[in-house]
């Protein structure tokens, strides 16, 4: 591959100017879309049969703990470009993600546990599911705290890097825990082999929350972005002259 | 792919594989260990644990009876069943033929006095026309 196109996408400045000149086609979509989604969920969608309307917290605990998962999928994939190609960018969007995972992931504990007080009659169960989420809300918070500890940007960078990819174990002991071993958390209502067992009358509103999510945490994540950016190449000309 | 990079992409892989072997040999000795509950079958009746434990497990249909505040129903997973008494108010979604988890120790005639009862729920959601 010519490395022009390489270097063209890795640098800090056109992917900022990209996100500038697009932001909005992203930013309106998910505003519009949430709002959309959750109204759709909470006001049309029926009721459960068996949990009347608690159960409407999926369209805010389900989105949530897919995106948990995928955003660290994204981190590691970005952790390994940083470590082969050494990309500056993919070192700044790995942290950046950071946060927005820790934040979706914080949604997805919170939101399961004000749904299992009226539905199991606990917040909390150190079963697998369980256990497991709360350490990917961990490490999450640790790789913040990892890369903010060094004066040394090259090495946080790194040292982030590589934790990232070693902590990749934890995702698919979330993904199978709940068929591995006996939990209080239930199995995957929605798969990829099956047929959903949702009606779908609850699923496509669900369909749209999760599509919006996307939108709202991309928002998110360059709004991040941006801040991280300029922090780091604070000194760098094209900083100075921003806007 | 340069000969550098070709080398950091092999150690990336190799941390990722052996973090995998890792968790794997972990996880395996460990096991039903990480299980957050016993199922009826996996005990032994003539030698029931005399330790706080958490049993799981489908409540056997019929078989709810209420005796002054107390509530005795079996527990069944469709191979052996277990006599429950709990002195208490469960979950709305307790009920008959549905999944429950409970935490308390046998007493000393077989029956197992749960302290704390929880509403498993399944993966099916429906609205309420049709699940009639």
């Amino acid at each position: 591959m010519s490395n022009k196109i390489i270097n063209k996408f890795a640098s800090a400045k056109t992917y900022i100017e990209t996100c500038d000149k697009y932001f909005l086609f992203v930013f309106i979509p998910s505003i519009v879309l949430i709002i959309a989604g959750w109204s759709w969920g909470i006001f049309v969608a029926p009721p459960d049969a068996v949990q009347g309307d608690s159960y409407r917290i999926i369209y805010l605990h389900v989105p949530s703990s897919i995106y948990a998962q995928l955003i660290y999928w994204i981190m590691a994939a970005w952790s390994a470009i940083y470590l082969i190609w050494k990309v500056k960018l993919a070192a700044y969007l790995t942290k950046s993600a950071a946060f927005v995972g820790l934040l979706v992931t914080f949604l997805a504990l919170f939101s399961g546990s004000i749904w299992g007080i009226p539905t199991w009659g606990t917040w909390w169960q150190w079963d697998a599911r369980i256990t497991s989420t709360l350490i990917l809300f961990l490490m999450y918070l640790g790789l913040i705290a990892l890369h903010d500890s060094f004066n040394n940007q090259n090495k946080a960078d790194n040292l982030m890097s590589i934790l990232t990819i070693v902590g990749c174990v934890n995702l698919p002991i979330i993904k199978k825990s709940v068929d591995w071993w006996s939990t209080l958390h239930q199995p995957a209502s929605i798969t990829l082999t099956d047929n959903p067992a949702i009606d779908s009358a609850m699923l496509y509103p669900l369909i749209l929350c999760i599509v919006s999510f996307g939108f709202v945490l991309i928002s998110m994540g360059v709004l991040v972005s941006k801040i991280i950016i300029f922090n780091r190449e604070k000194n760098r000309n094209w900083v100075k002259n921003y806007g | 792919m340069l000969p550098h990079r070709k080398k950091r992409l092999q150690n990336i892989l190799l941390l990722l594989g052996s973090s995998f072997i890792g968790i794997f040999l972990i996880l395996s000795a460990l096991n039903s260990q990480l299980d957050l509950f016993y199922s009826p079958s996996e005990l032994n009746k003539n030698n029931l644990p005399k330790e706080r434990i958490k049993l799981g497990g489908m409540v056997k249909k019929g078989s709810i009876k209420y005796e002054d505040t107390k509530i005795l129903f079996v527990l069944t997973d469709f191979e052996e069943d277990l006599d429950i008494e709990f002195d208490g108010i469960p979950p709305d979604l307790f009920k008959e033929d549905s999944g429950a988890v409970m935490l308390g120790s046998f007493d000393g005639n077989g029956v197992f006095v749960a302290e704390e009862v929880f509403a498993k729920h399944d993966e099916n959601y429906m609205p309420p026309e049709l699940s009639k």
